[in-house]
């Protein structure tokens, strides 16, 4: 059984120096440069054991013209900017329990964070999935390229503000 | 070049055929289509339930699906062309034997379908080589698909073969991957995008209003 999220949290943020979570309905979110440390802990603890990192993937918040700060949840200034959530979903299979789910809040002119393939192997073809739709870079990633578009590909189709071609108009 | 209907029937009375080269010719080749064996997404499905025991293909002589593009007449376009497999479908299509058809399976195959404006489908197959029959349905049933075989036997039959095979043959230009999709976006030698009046045909069938349209809402 996993333990409550707040208990989660207050126990992360007793073993990462440092850390301070902030919890949106289901989800713990993290600053990015706590990413790799909140992992290891949460495969490494025995109680929790994450072992399997079942999904890896990414929301697109646009830049909000309108928006004074309401409207996304966590960070006010995000709205005018734009953010982009790279979201973890961890399970165990020795313990058999789960998900517990991160979020890592991105600002959308720099997605950059650290690559959790060397925590989860099974990370890496996410990972690349993840950058090649909506242009994330993974630092440490041990091969980040496309992996769905081919690579004359230009831009990164999932991200909101991408226009699609006009297939009845000759390029 | 016809019999007369009154005379052949009377001859047939007696046991005496009298036919045409190219409508003898004609009957076999319609009804021994040879179809290529590749589907792309959920209406192979629905071919492959075809092709079985239920429905059964094999009645209309098009039971032998070959897995060789060189051993097939028959394209059956069945599912989504993404715009990464379309210079591979491109690619089958040259190599197969001629006089050579394609039937578009589905809405997807036919217009992109639900992923219309999607950025990594293809909005219809015939925007890179010439269609034969187009099934609707999403997918369409297996009854569908033998209707579409079966209107593509009449259009082979209301062919000369000569005219056929000056007609269905030919390769056409393999697209290439480029920055937003594929290049050439389609081959205008096969397809031409709808004129303006053909995209607002609902303003030449629907009523018009005769009262001017309500005034936009003030800018202040």
């Amino acid at each position: 059984m996993l333990p409550p999220l707040e208990t989660l949290k207050s126990e992360l943020e007793a073993r990462v120096p440092g850390l301070t979570l902030t919890i949106e309905g289901t989800t713990l979110v993290i600053p990015r440069e706590k990413l790799l440390d909140v992992c290891r802990w949460l495969k490494d603890a025995e109680l929790l054991a994450c072992d399997y990192l079942a999904d890896l993937t990414v929301v697109d918040y646009p830049p909000d013209p309108s928006a004074g700060g309401a409207g996304l949840p966590s960070e006010a200034s995000s709205a005018k900017d734009g953010r982009m959530d790279v979201v973890y979903h961890l399970y165990s299979m020795s313990k058999k329990h789960g998900p517990v789910t991160l979020k890592v809040p991105l600002p959308r002119a720099n997605p950059v964070v650290a690559s959790v393939t060397p925590i989860w192997r099974g990370a890496e073809f996410q990972e690349r999935e993840a950058y090649d739709l909506f242009g994330v870079k993974f630092e440490g990633h041990p091969d980040l390229r496309r992996i769905l578009l081919w690579d004359e590909f230009e831009g990164h189709p999932m991200r909101k503000d991408y226009v699609v071609e006009d297939q009845n108009v000759q390029g | 070049m016809s019999i007369d209907q009154g005379l052949e029937s009377e001859l047939q009375k007696q046991g005496i055929y009298v036919t045409t080269w190219d409508r003898l010719v004609n009957w076999g080749r319609s009804n021994s289509i040879w179809p290529l064996q590749f589907g792309l997404a959920c209406c192979a499905i629905e071919m492959i339930a075809t092709a079985a025991s239920r429905y059964d293909i094999a009645r209309f002589g098009s039971e032998i699906f070959r897995a060789s593009p060189r051993q097939a007449d028959l394209m059956i376009v069945a599912g989504t062309v993404t715009k990464k497999m379309a210079p591979q479908v491109v690619r089958l299509y040259n190599q197969m034997a001629e006089p050579k058809y394609v039937i578009s399976m589905g809405a997807c195959a036919t217009s992109g379908g639900p992923f219309h404006k999607g950025y990594n489908v293809l909005k219809g197959i015939d925007h890179y080589i010439p269609v034969d029959v187009y099934i609707p349905g999403c997918p369409p049933t297996p009854q569908a698909l033998l209707e579409g075989l079966m209107k593509l036997q009449e259009r082979i039959k209301a062919r000369g073969f000569g005219a056929a095979m000056a007609e269905k043959q030919g390769e056409y230009p393999v697209p290439a991957y480029g920055p937003s999709g594929l290049v050439p976006r389609f081959n205008p030698a096969v397809w031409q995008p709808p004129s303006n009046e053909t995209l607002n045909w609902t303003a030449t069938v629907l009523p018009q209003p005769s009262t001017p349209a309500p005034p936009a809402p003030s800018s202040a």
